[in-house]
């Protein structure tokens, strides 16, 4: 009897309870009809795509499509790993991204500390407006003005002349390929990126600043054990979310980089995607590479993720 | 006051001394080659092809950007360029709105779940190759749809919109006008809507910065000359000889190398011209760009 009863009120309250979802969404039907586009718009370009993914799995034939294509299990994947270009290409994206993020990592940083240090506001207006207008300039312009600069009649070449020096042949030099990708970032993002942590410190309260004082700290000390440590969560949080792109690197800008002379240090998995994939048109295959590192940089990121949350109770979940 | 009349410790001197040094250079850093590229757009070619252009022009003449006025093909691009990042950035901002408004609202069933559907296409792309065969099967090869639909929405546009809205609507607000009768949609055209003009101001900012600068996708989805945007064009004239094609009065070979420095000018013209409508729109924007970034900021 007492079991019937608790059966029938915890039906009850089931039927309540969906009656209440039922009643819930009807009285804001409104509400999904402005997802419906969007969510649409999500499901055709974004997760059809990835339905569309197991062409890596299967041996693609343009006659056929993607559906009735013969499956070839992960033999893509295995040919990539065997293939000649996969310890070079493995190689070239990890060093370059590792370069760009250790190296990018801090400048923001010191930049927004500096800038936040710094008492006249007009220094602080002009230097903090100059340094984040790269942010806005293209890819394309960014490695025009590369190439411009370097070029014979360019301001390094001006300069190195001025001086009598010989003139050099930058972007012609392998060696200076990682160099100039690793600078033109920090000189493009830094001052961006040094937004986010101005805010953080904006945020800190001022007690701690006014302690600091009557307890005699020196500007370093109260950078040391009060800014650094209170701007440490954005930092974490910065880090991983850019380890997320370890091998996803821009591939714009190391596409538009690349030239013959560079390509042992600047093919990377990425521009490798592209070449033989729409350049020769081996969709399958490509996919399989493409498909490869996504899966990596997925991991890489909910990786670092764990790590950050076991060390420094920061994380982005 | 009171911070700044304290009495100054000897070391803190110091530092605020290196500190304007460390600030100058950064300010030099970034600022000098802009200033290069400007100058060397405004002089006149014997001058560039000299070398001897460093922070201002020399010998000012604007012959760059007069050639390059008359060139049709850049003309054509900037023209593709504004029409694009127009009417993409419209489609963008109507479909990120009409995804963050329902996303802030505590009355959204299943709210989690549309959330996870977007936070998770940041997550993990499906890459290259099967965008493009969507696009393919779609039609959109060549069209200059595939510049403005394919990347319409940025998840992470939504999130911060979203933020926005959640944080300056309060709840009570939504209870007040249910109260009264209003609808949803009633709230956001005659609430949320006319508050909203900060959040709006940044969406446009970030979606046609991004469409503006895009290179790849125009690349990759088109192939009639006459539909190439700007960035494209620009980088077909860094990568070959469309201008030596464009001059056509000069064939002796002695004038070769006023042919050559007009050439670098034009470079240079270019380059300016692809940064200048972002570069223009930059100092009033510019508070609510720095308002963007920090609600992306503190709500990851």
């Amino acid at each position: 009897m007492t079991v019937d009863k608790a059966g029938i009120i915890s039906r009850e309250k089931a039927k309540n309870k969906s009656r209440q979802l039922r009643r819930d969404i009807f009285r804001h039907w409104q509400l999904y009809l402005f997802l419906l586009p969007p969510v649409a718009y999500l499901l055709v370009f974004r997760y059809y795509p990835m339905y569309g993914i197991q062409i890596a799995f299967k041996d693609f034939n343009p006659g056929l499509g993607i559906l009735k294509s013969r499956w070839v299990g992960l033999s893509f994947f295995e040919a990539f790993i065997k293939s000649p270009y996969f310890a070079r290409l493995l190689k070239n994206t990890l060093i370059l991204s590792a370069q760009s993020i250790i190296a990018s990592f801090p400048v923001p940083i010191i930049l927004a500390i500096s800038l936040n240090e710094c008492r006249s506001r007009l220094v602080r207006r002009a230097v903090q407006m100059v340094t984040y207008m790269p942010y806005f300039i293209s890819t394309v312009v960014l490695v025009s003005m590369i190439m411009q600069l370097t070029s014979s009649f360019g301001l390094i070449n001006n300069t190195l002349k001025y001086f009598g020096m010989q003139k050099v042949n930058i972007m012609g030099a392998s060696g200076s390929f990682r160099p100039l990708y690793v600078f033109s970032g920090i000189w493009q993002g830094a001052g961006y990126s040094a937004v986010i942590y101005i805010a953080a410190l904006a945020g800190i309260s001022n007690e701690l600043y006014e302690a600091a004082i009557i307890d005699g700290a020196s500007v370093i000390q109260k950078i040391w054990y009060i800014d650094l440590p209170s701007i440490m969560p954005t930092a974490v949080i910065l880090l991983i979310l850019s380890s997320g792109s370890v091998l996803n690197i821009g591939f714009e800008k190391v596409f538009l980089m690349q030239n013959t002379l560079n390509m042992n240090v600047s093919d990377v998995i990425s521009t490798h995607v592209y070449r033989v994939g729409l350049e020769s048109a081996q969709y399958s295959y490509s996919a399989a590479i493409g498909l490869f590192n996504s899966v990596i940089s997925t991991v890489i990121l909910v990786g670092v993720n764990a790590a950050a949350k076991k060390m420094s109770d920061t994380s982005l979940w | 006051m009171a911070k700044g009349k304290m009495r100054m410790i000897a070391a803190d001197r110091i530092f605020h001394a290196f500190n304007y040094i460390f600030l100058l250079f950064c300010f030099l850093v970034v600022a000098v080659p802009l200033a290069n590229i400007v100058s060397q757009s405004l002089s006149s070619p014997p001058a560039v092809y000299a070398g001897r252009v460093f922070l201002l022009p020399v010998e000012p003449s604007l012959n760059g950007y007069a050639r390059i006025a008359g060139n049709q093909t850049i003309a054509r691009g900037f023209a593709n360029s504004v029409c694009v990042t127009a009417l993409g950035t419209a489609i963008s901002l109507v479909l990120t709105i009409m995804a963050a408004y329902p996303l802030s609202r505590k009355a959204l069933r299943g709210r989690k779940l549309f959330m996870w559907l977007f936070t998770f296409t940041m997550l993990f792309n499906a890459g290259l190759i099967p965008n493009y065969l969507l696009l393919q099967s779609l039609g959109m090869i060549d069209s200059l749809w595939a510049l403005m639909i394919p990347n319409a929405v940025g998840a992470w546009n939504v999130i911060i919109a979203r933020t926005f809205f959640e944080t300056t609507m309060p709840d009570e607000l939504y209870d007040a006008a249910d109260i009264d009768g209003c609808s949803d949609f009633g709230v956001f055209t005659r609430i949320v809507l006319p508050l909203s003009k900060p959040i709006i101001a940044i969406m446009i900012l970030f979606y046609a910065v991004g469409i503006w600068n895009s290179y790849f996708d125009p690349m990759i989805y088109l192939q009639t000359q006459e539909k190439f945007p700007l960035q494209l064009v620009l980088r077909n004239i860094m990568t070959s000889s469309i201008l030596q094609a464009s001059m056509t009065n000069v064939s002796a070979a002695r004038e070769n190398s006023a042919q050559l420095a007009m050439i670098e000018v034009m470079k240079y013209a270019v380059i300016v011209l692809s940064s200048l409508p972002l570069l223009l729109l930059y100092p009033f924007i510019q508070k609510h760009f720095v308002k963007g970034i920090m609600i992306g900021a503190v709500k990851g």
